[in-house]
This record gives C-alpha cells, sequence and structure tokens, in this order.
C-alpha cells in the first residue's frame, strides 16, 4: 500500500520555536521581566489593602458604578459583600488576589495591544482582511495549546500565565473596538471632517467616544475570557484559584475543586457587572 | 464684499464612484444616461458635467429628485468627494488642488455644514456641540464657551445649553446643527436637506428663522432640497438637477414661468403659486383711467367705453388720488370738474408684493389692489380675476408653449365685480 507521505507541520512549528528561543532570548527575556514586574505590582499593590477594608471598598464601588439610587446597586453591594466574604472564610483569599493580578496584567497589555489594533481594522479594508483570520485562528485554537510555547519562550510560572490570557483573550476587544468605529453614523463623520478635523481629532474627539459602548463590551468580554482562562493557566503554574480546581481534579476532590470554581464565579460575576456599569454610564 | 461676485465656481465638475472611471466619464461625454452607464460599467453617476456660479450673499438651492446628484455636488464644494473631473473654485482658489492642511484651513475657516440627521454628538450637551468646530480649531475654551453662547442665542436655543442632543426634538437639534456651523463664522453655509427631516410646521418655522438670520448675517448659503416650496420659499436662484446632470438654473420666478423642460414643468406643478408670484409677474396695464381734471361727463364716457363700473384716479404724472364708481360720477353729473370728496381710497402695494399677500388684501377690502413704484406712481393693477387667472395655470398643467407664449394672462382690465371676474377667468 502506497502511503501519502506526512507534512511534518509539528516539527516545522516546533523548530520555529526552537529558532526563536535561541535566538531571540534576550528579546524574550526582557518581555518577562517586564511582564513579571507588572504582575507584582499589581499583586502587592492590591495586598497592601487589607481584607476588611478591601470587601467594603468593592461594595462602595459597585454603588458608584451603577448608582446608588438603583436596586441593582444595592443587589451588587450585597454581592460583593457575601461573595467575597465566602472567599475569605474559605482561605482562598491570597489565591483571589493572584488571579485578580494575573486578570488585570493581561488585561492591560490587552488594552494596550487591541484598542490600537480595533482602531486600524475599522479604518483599513486590507487590515480587517488580515486580522480576520488571525483572530479566528485565536478565538477557536484550543486554548491548552497556547500553553506550551508560552512555557518553552518564558519558563513555568505566572508569566506564561498572562502571555497564554492575552492572546486568548484579545480577539473580542479588537473586533468590539473596529465595529464600534466602523457604526459611528457616516452623517457624523462627515460633519467633524468638515469642519477641518484632523485624522487624529476625529479619532479621539468622535470616533473613540462615540464607539466606547461597544469598545467597553469589548473589555468586559475579554476579561471574562481571561478569567476562564486562568484555570487553563494553572497548569503551568500560574498559581491562583485555577491552582485549587487543578488539585481538586488531580486529587479527585470534588469539594475542593467546587470551592476554587464558585470563587473564580464570584470574581467573575464582580468584575462583570463593574466593567458593564461603567460601560452604559456614558450612555445615559 | 461685492455681492454680485461668484463666491463659488464649479466648472464642469464630475463625480462618479466605481472603478472604471475613465470609461464612465467617456460614456457619459457621449450622452449616455446615468442608468446606462451603471449598467455597462457598474459605476454609479453622482452628477456629470455641471458648471454654475454661487454668487456672494445669495441662497443658492440645489433641487432634485433622490438620486440627481444634489448631495453629491454638495460635498464637491467641501471635497467631503473628491470630484472625478473639472474644478471648484472658491473664492477663486482651486479646492480641488488643495493639499490636505490647506484645505483643512480652508474648511475651518469658510464652511458651516449643516445635515439632514443632524450629524450631532450624542456623548455631548448643547454647548458641547455648538462649540465643536471652535474646538477643532484648538481656540481655547472660554472663548469658544463665549462665541458658542451668542451662537445659541442666535438660534434660539437658550436654556437648553446643558442638554444632551438626543432628549431634544427634531427641530431643536436641528438648531444646534445650525448654531454649530454657524460658530466659526463662517462665509459659506453648506446645508444638505437641512429640514428634510423635520415635520411640515417644524420646517416651515425653521425655514422662516434661516431667512431672518441671513438678513443679520448675509452668509453664501448653498441649500440642497427636493422639496419645490422649500426651493422656491429660501432660494434666490435654483439649480435643477435630473440623473446627475443640470437641467435649469434661474431664480424661482423664471423656473416656475419658464420650466426649462417637460421634468422641470412636472415640479413645478405641485408648487404653490401664490408664495412665488409677485404683483409684477402677474399685474395689469391700466388701461383706462380717470383723471382728477376731467369733468365728470367724460369719465361716464370713459366707464362707458370700457365698460367698468368704477375707474382708478391717476393724474398726468401718474400718482394715484383714489377710486371713483359709477354711482358717485352719476350725483354729479351736472358739475364742471369731479369733487374729491367722491374719490374712495384704494390698496396699494410694491411691485414685489407676494401674491399670497395680495390676496388677503383683496378679500379684506373687497377692491383691487393698485401697483406702484418706488416714487408712487400707478405701475399696475391687480384684482380678483388677474390672481385667479395666475393661479388657474397651475390647474391646468402648464406645458411649456403655454408659459413661453403668455406668462401673464389675458383678462378684463380692473375693477371688474366678482361674478364678472369668475367669468373671464374660466373664459381665458
Amino acid at each position: 500500500m502506497t502511503s501519502i507521505p506526512t507534512i511534518p507541520l509539528g516539527h516545522w512549528v516546533s523548530h520555529g520555536v526552537d529558532y526563536l528561543t535561541a535566538h531571540y532570548g534576550a528579546s524574550l527575556n526582557a518581555v518577562s521581566h517586564f511582564i513579571h514586574s507588572l504582575i507584582s505590582l499589581l499583586e502587592h499593590g492590591l495586598r497592601a489593602v487589607p481584607v476588611l477594608i478591601f470587601i467594603p471598598l468593592v461594595a462602595v464601588l459597585s454603588l458608584l458604578a451603577l448608582g446608588w439610587q438603583r436596586p441593582r446597586a444595592w443587589g451588587l453591594a450585597l454581592f460583593s459583600l457575601f461573595g467575597l466574604g465566602l472567599v475569605w472564610d474559605l482561605h482562598l483569599w491570597h489565591a483571589l488576589i493572584q488571579t485578580l493580578a494575573l486578570v488585570l496584567a493581561a488585561e492591560l497589555l490587552i488594552l494596550i495591544v487591541g484598542i490600537p489594533l480595533g482602531i486600524f481594522a475599522a479604518q483599513s479594508h486590507l487590515a480587517e482582511k488580515i486580522l480576520r483570520p488571525i483572530l479566528d485562528v485565536m478565538q477557536t485554537m484550543p486554548a491548552f495549546v497556547y500553553l506550551v510555547p508560552a512555557v518553552i519562550f518564558f519558563g513555568l510560572g505566572l508569566v506564561p500565565g498572562v502571555i497564554a490570557t492575552t492572546i486568548f483573550a484579545l480577539p473580542p476587544l479588537v473586533r468590539l473596538t473596529a465595529l464600534g468605529i466602523r457604526q459611528v453614523p457616516a452623517e457624523l463623520v462627515e460633519a467633524t471632517e468638515s469642519f477641518g478635523a484632523t485624522w487624529w481629532q476625529l479619532l479621539w474627539k468622535v470616533q473613540i467616544p462615540t464607539a466606547l459602548p461597544s469598545i467597553m463590551a469589548g473589555v468586559n468580554q475579554s476579561i471574562m475570557l481571561g478569567l476562564s482562562m486562568v484555570v487553563i493557566a494553572s497548569m503551568i503554574g500560574a498559581g491562583g484559584l485555577g491552582n485549587e480546581v487543578l488539585q481538586g481534579i488531580t486529587q479527585l476532590d470534588v469539594g475542593k475543586s467546587f470551592v476554587g470554581g464558585i470563587s473564580v464565579v464570584i470574581l467573575a460575576i464582580i468584575i462583570d457587572r463593574l466593567t458593564q456599569a461603567f460601560g452604559q454610564q456614558r450612555k445615559e | 464684499m461685492d455681492q454680485n461676485a461668484a463666491k463659488i465656481e464649479i466648472r464642469h465638475a464630475s463625480k462618479v464612484f466605481g472603478r472604471e472611471e475613465r470609461l464612465a466619464l467617456d460614456l457619459l461625454d457621449k450622452g449616455l444616461s446615468k442608468s446606462e452607464v451603471q449598467k455597462r460599467t457598474g459605476v454609479v453617476v453622482g452628477i456629470h458635467d455641471i458648471s454654475l456660479n454661487i454668487l456672494a450673499g445669495e441662497i443658492f438651492v440645489i433641487m432634485g429628485l433622490s438620486g440627481s446628484g444634489k448631495s453629491t455636488l454638495l460635498r464637491l464644494i467641501n471635497r467631503l468627494h473628491e470630484a472625478s473631473r473639472g474644478s471648484i473654485l472658491v473664492d477663486g482658489v482651486d479646492v480641488t488642488k488643495m493639499k490636505a492642511s490647506e484645505l483643512r484651513a480652508l474648511r475651518r475657516r469658510a464652511f458651516g455644514m449643516v445635515f439632514q440627521n443632524f450629524g450631532l454628538l450624542p456623548q455631548r450637551t448643547v454647548l458641547g456641540n455648538v462649540e465643536f468646530g471652535l474646538e477643532i480649531q484648538g481656540i481655547p475654551r472660554s472663548q469658544r464657551r463665549e462665541r458658542a453662547q451668542e451662537v445659541i442665542e442666535t438660534v434660539g436655543l437658550q436654556g437648553y445649553e446643558q442638554r444632551y442632543a438626543a432628549e431634544l426634538s427634531g427641530g431643536m437639534q436641528q438648531r444646534v446643527g445650525l448654531a454649530r456651523a454657524l460658530a466659526a463664522d463662517p462665509e459659506i453655509l453648506l446645508m444638505d436637506e437641512a429640514f428634510s427631516a423635520l415635520d411640515p410646521i417644524i420646517r416651515s418655522q425653521l425655514q422662516d428663522d434661516l431667512l431672518e438670520i441671513q438678513d443679520r448675517l448675509n452668509k453664501t448659503i448653498v441649500f440642497v432640497s427636493h422639496d419645490l416650496d422649500e426651493a422656491l420659499k429660501l432660494g434666490n436662484r435654483i439649480a435643477i438637477l435630473r440623473d446627475g446632470r443640470l437641467i435649469q438654473v434661474g431664480d424661482p420666478q423664471e423656473i416656475l414661468s419658464h420650466p426649462a423642460d417637460e421634468y422641470v414643468s412636472t415640479f413645478v406643478e405641485g408648487a404653490d403659486r401664490s408664495k412665488v408670484l409677485t404683483a409684477r409677474d402677474v399685474m395689469q396695464n391700466v388701461r383706462t383711467a380717470a383723471n382728477p381734471k376731467d369733468s365728470p361727463r367724460v369719465v361716464l364716457r370713459k366707464m362707458e367705453r370700457s365698460g367698468f363700473g368704477g375707474l382708478m384716479v391717476i393724474d398726468n404724472g401718474r400718482r394715484l388720488h383714489g377710486y371713483i364708481d359709477l354711482s358717485a360720477v352719476r350725483s354729479q353729473r351736472e358739475k364742471e370738474q369731479l369733487s374729491t370728496d367722491l374719490f374712495r381710497p384704494i390698496p396699494t402695494a410694491d411691485a414685489n408684493a407676494k401674491l399670497v399677500d395680495l390676496i388677503q388684501i383683496i378679500t379684506d377690502k373687497g377692491s383691487p389692489v393698485a401697483v406702484i413704484d418706488a416714487r408712487q406712481r400707478v405701475i399696475g393693477v391687480v384684482d380678483k380675476s388677474t390672481i385667479l387667472a395666475a393661479l388657474a395655470q397651475n390647474d391646468d398643467g402648464p406645458t411649456v408653449e403655454e408659459n413661453h407664449a403668455d406668462p401673464t394672462p389675458a383678462v378684463a382690465m380692473a375693477s371688474v365685480p366678482a361674478s364678472q371676474a369668475e367669468s373671464s377667468a374660466s373664459g381665458s
């Protein structure tokens, strides 16, 4: 039986990754250092606030963000008090802060990369044509696949966790930023141009403010995706709440993984409601 | 500034949208229509080979149905669209050849634009929207606030400064749009179907306001509209476009009385002539009149000969002394001269008075109106029958020949009683 030769796609990718680590090790190290200091800065900052102040602070923040006159705001405030209190009581506060720092660091990178990319994709048809398949791959590729090169490039720990999370959660922000900007009414753009605005003024004074609800929806979506990546990232030593879940799975300890899981959900709900509120506030 | 200088000159401007630009222009030059060109090349024709001058200080209305290219033409003026061919001169400088920075400077200095759907920033207040153009120019906050406040008062928006655009009614939103366009005190206002999205009463109000503002500010206004009544009301001159080509340019009276072709006349059919035609357009010459020096016998003979029951009294200097009717003259039959007591006052009107106002006077006073010039001399007369005849042209659906042959209908002279007036109108 004649066999069709297998295309050595896997080999090529492995070799490519080897080549990159061999020749660009220094730059990778610099990136790694930068991300590492970003995470520790965030983590230390968050830990500096005592738990008994931190939790009420979140409750107050939800009242401010959603508007204290509205019953929903009080609902979220109560939920924060009891939910975060529960996490603390379960001795998972330390893990929660670590997870939060990881997600925030990843989100910061996502904002830095994602918003300019979204603007670029909105302005140029060519850019959109090139970006679309790349974003499709990033979004549909199983999240585990990012972990291996992340580990090879950056070793084990928090840094590859942040990198993998960033790549995984980037697409919705790019897409929603581009969508929001493209949906700014043509008449509004014409009006702005008719007053002699520069490209930068058009972008900064009209397109971004008008697209802001959509951009905030993108921010919200990317944070949510980032949180869902946390558990997976713990497999390469990213720590945090994901670690609890992972340990629970490996030890067949249903209770332990449930406790870790519910903590992630509590954190997710609070962040989701808060970022949504920031997005909607501008509309009213 | 010279009022009759061309502020904007459009020279052989064409705009087509699509890849086969060259081919499309060639076909258009050969006389193919918009739809034929589109079928053959896939190119959408905006406008083709339009040349016209827009004068400083006038309201110039560009009119046509949707797809006629009127908005495209407007956008060529401030280069929101790039012309495919031809040139557009603003104050003698070719806009199509400007560098990006020069174009921005021109847009900031010379143009204010108002849009059909307002184009306001929803996240800004009225004040924030009005000062937008000034902000683009980099004018300091306090200065632009002050100027914005002034313009807000000009358009009647005081008290709404801190409201968001989306909270206002359409008419109010368009006032914001107008204020925004006026804020930088541009020389030229470009208005793209600015009042078309508003309901009729609000639209008419804003038209009046625009005319009033124009009286004070004396801008050059280019106004795009699909509504003939609006064009006739606002326009000092009107350009009519069809399928991307210019059909006719003229002042409202010309458009109404000499439509260039079938297309324009069908447009004109629906127009309210009474708001456009003036006393000058419809008045009759005074063929028979009494002289204050006439004896009663002479006046009676004049009445008999002309068949009228009353005459205007006009002296040799064509000055109006009043109106005299048959019974009054009869009562003085034996006298040597007419007594001035018998002259009844007769309403007068300026030659530029609109028909709609003359109708009001004639129904109120029940007598004809003498048309007088600036030196109070009688130049003509308007009565019920003249008005009916002028308006009746409308209902017949005027044909080109009819209008060219006789813009002012022939009817009996002034001072005909109402019953006769109707029969003479229907007979004409």
